[in-house]
C-alpha cells in the first residue's frame, strides 16, 4: 500500500526523495480521510518553505486541510495537473497526483521521517482509535 | 463514523459526490432516526404548539404538515421543525437530533394549557427515501397510494407490513418521503429498501451529502443559519411567521423587530472563483468585514461553490459583489436568489 521508498509524515504527507529532489503528496490515507477532493491550492514555484510550513491546501467537498512541507527547501515545480483534476488525488494519491517538488536544502530532516513500515503501523493505530 | 449528538452516524458511504448525484438524479436512502419526535396531545394540544411555534397550526388539516420555528420568549429560534397535525387533539413534531431535550424541557416550561408533552424521540426510527424515482422505489413495498399523498401531507400506511407514517416530506429539495417507525424494524425496512431499489440504482446517503443537497436547495440548517440569535426576519424565514395568529413566545420581539426593521439578513452567495467559502469565514465589502458565511462548500450538482452568509439588507439584491476571505486572500462573489436549485416540476 505505502511505497517503500517514500518516507512520510504524522500529517500524512509523502516525499520521494531522489538525489536533491523531493517529490512531495498526501498519502492514501489523507485522501480516503477528506474524501471527494474538488480543490487544490498549490505553492508558487521558486517559494522558500520550511518543514513544517504550509505548502498548500486541499479541499474535499465536507473538509479543507492543509499540506505540510515534509522537508525545507525551494518549491521546484509543481503539479498544474491537479487544478483542473482534483479528484486524481483520490485515485492515484502515491503517483501521477503528487503536488509539489522541492529542492531539497537540509536532507538531515529525512532523518526524523517516517518509513513505510512505522507509516503503516501509525495509520493502523489512528484507525483503531476511530472505530474504537 | 462520526459523533452527531450522541449518535454515530456515517459522514458517508460511498462519496458525497456519488450519494448527491444519487438524490438529484435516481434515488438515495438517509437512516435519519436520528432525528427527535415529540407528541403534544389533549384538548388543549393546538394552544401549546399555537404558544410554543411561530407558524399558525391552526391552518393545518388531519394528515398536513407545514415547517415552523420553535421560539423563544425573545423571538429567536430554540430550533427549527416539522409539526404534523395526526387529529385535533394530537400533534407530532420532527426536531432536529442535538435539540431534542432542549426542545422538550422548553416546550414543558411553557406548558401553561395542560396538554400532556411526550418525548417520543425512542419510539421512532426514521427513513428519508428522496429523488424522483423514490415514490416508485416507496411504491413497491406499500399498498398505500403514494401519489395520492401531497408534498407536507403524511398518511399512516403499512411498508412491508410495518406499521409507518408516510410523509411526503424531505430535506433535500427533491420529491421524497420520510417515513416513521417502530425502531425495531428500522435494519429490515433499510435492507428491503436498499435490495428492492438496486435496478432503480438506489444509494445510501450519509450526514455529508444530506448537508450539500439540502444547502444546494437553499435550506436552513440549525446552529448555522439559524439559532437562539437569529429572529425570522433576519433569517429570511419571515413565511413561517404568523404575527396574526395570536400571542406565541418572542411574538412581541419579533412585531417590534418587523417595524423598526434589521440590520442583517441572511443572503445567498456564489464564488466567482475556484476558491471554497466555508462556515464561518468572513465576509467583505471592499476591506469592510460586513458579514459571516453560515454555511459554505460546493453544490456539487450545479457544479458551483455556493454559501448563505449574513449580511446588511442593503447588500441583499442579485448580482451585488461581495468579497469573501479565504485564507488571507479576498475570494470574488456575488449575491444570488435561494433556493440555489429548484427541481423541474
Amino acid at each position: 500500500m505505502y511505497p517503500a521508498d517514500f518516507r512520510y509524515t504524522k500529517d500524512h504527507e509523502w516525499v520521494q526523495i531522489a538525489g536533491s529532489i523531493g517529490t512531495i503528496g498526501i498519502t492514501d490515507y489523507a485522501q480516503h480521510a477528506l474524501g471527494d477532493v474538488v480543490f487544490v491550492e498549490l505553492p508558487k514555484v521558486g517559494a522558500k518553505v520550511k518543514e513544517g510550513d504550509v505548502l498548500g491546501t486541499v479541499e474535499s467537498v465536507k473538509a479543507v486541510s492543509e499540506v505540510f512541507s515534509p522537508l525545507s527547501g525551494e518549491i521546484s515545480e509543481v503539479n498544474s495537473d491537479l487544478s483542473t483534476a482534483p479528484e486524481k488525488i483520490n485515485q492515484d494519491p502515491h503517483r501521477s497526483a503528487w503536488l509539489a517538488k522541492i529542492k531539497i536544502e537540509n536532507a538531515s530532516e529525512a532523518s526524523k521521517l517516517m518509513d513505510a513500515k512505522a507509516y503503516t503501523e501509525y495509520v493502523a493505530e489512528k484507525e483503531k482509535e476511530q472505530t474504537a | 463514523m462520526v459523533d452527531f449528538g450522541g449518535w454515530d452516524m456515517p459522514v458517508e458511504y460511498s462519496g458525497i459526490l456519488a450519494e448527491h448525484e444519487a438524490v438529484r438524479t435516481r434515488v438515495g436512502l438517509f437512516d435519519v432516526s436520528h432525528m427527535g419526535e415529540i407528541e403534544i396531545t389533549g384538548a388543549h394540544a393546538l394552544a401549546l404548539v399555537q404558544y410554543v411555534t411561530c407558524n399558525d397550526a391552526s391552518k393545518l388539516a388531519v394528515g398536513q404538515a407545514h415547517y415552523s420555528g420553535l421560539m423563544t420568549p425573545k423571538g429567536t429560534f430554540v430550533d427549527d421543525l416539522l409539526v404534523h397535525k395526526f387529529s385535533d387533539t394530537h400533534y407530532f413534531l420532527c426536531v432536529n437530533a442535538s435539540n431534542q431535550d432542549r426542545d422538550y424541557a422548553h416546550i414543558v416550561e411553557h406548558n401553561k394549557f395542560g396538554a400532556t408533552v411526550d418525548n417520543a424521540g425512542g419510539r421512532y426510527a426514521q427513513i428519508a427515501i428522496q429523488g424522483p424515482r423514490a415514490l416508485e422505489l416507496l411504491q413497491r413495498l406499500t399498498e398505500t397510494p403514494l401519489d395520492t399523498i401531497k408534498y407536507y401531507w403524511f398518511t399512516r400506511g403499512n411498508v412491508e407490513a410495518v406499521r409507518c407514517i408516510i410523509a411526503r416530506t424531505g430535506y433535500t429539495g427533491e420529491d421524497g418521503f420520510e417515513i416513521y417507525f417502530a425502531p425495531e424494524f428500522a435494519e429490515k425496512l433499510w435492507d428491503t429498501l436498499m435490495d428492492s431499489g438496486q435496478d432503480l440504482g438506489v444509494m445510501a446517503c450519509g450526514l455529508g451529502a444530506r448537508n450539500t443537497l439540502r444547502l444546494e436547495a437553499g435550506m436552513a440548517l440549525y446552529g448555522h443559519e439559524i439559532d437562539e440569535t437569529t429572529t425570522p426576519w433576519e433569517a429570511n424565514l419571515g413565511w413561517i411567521c404568523k404575527v396574526d395568529k395570536g400571542d406565541f413566545l418572542g411574538r412581541d420581539v419579533i412585531v417590534k423587530q418587523k417595524a423598526s426593521g434589521i440590520t442583517r439578513i441572511l443572503a445567498g452567495f456564489q464564488m466567482e472563483s475556484r476558491l471554497i467559502a466555508r462556515d464561518g469565514y468572513t465576509v467583505l465589502d471592499g476591506e469592510r468585514a460586513i458579514g459571516t458565511v453560515t454555511s459554505g462548500g460546493p453544490a456539487p450538482f450545479l457544479k458551483k461553490n455556493i454559501g448563505f452568509a449574513y449580511v446588511p439588507p442593503a447588500t441583499n439584491k442579485p448580482g451585488t459583489k461581495i468579497g469573501i476571505e479565504v485564507r488571507s486572500q479576498t475570494a470574488p462573489a456575488k449575491i444570488v436568489g435561494v433556493p440555489f436549485y429548484k427541481r423541474a416540476k
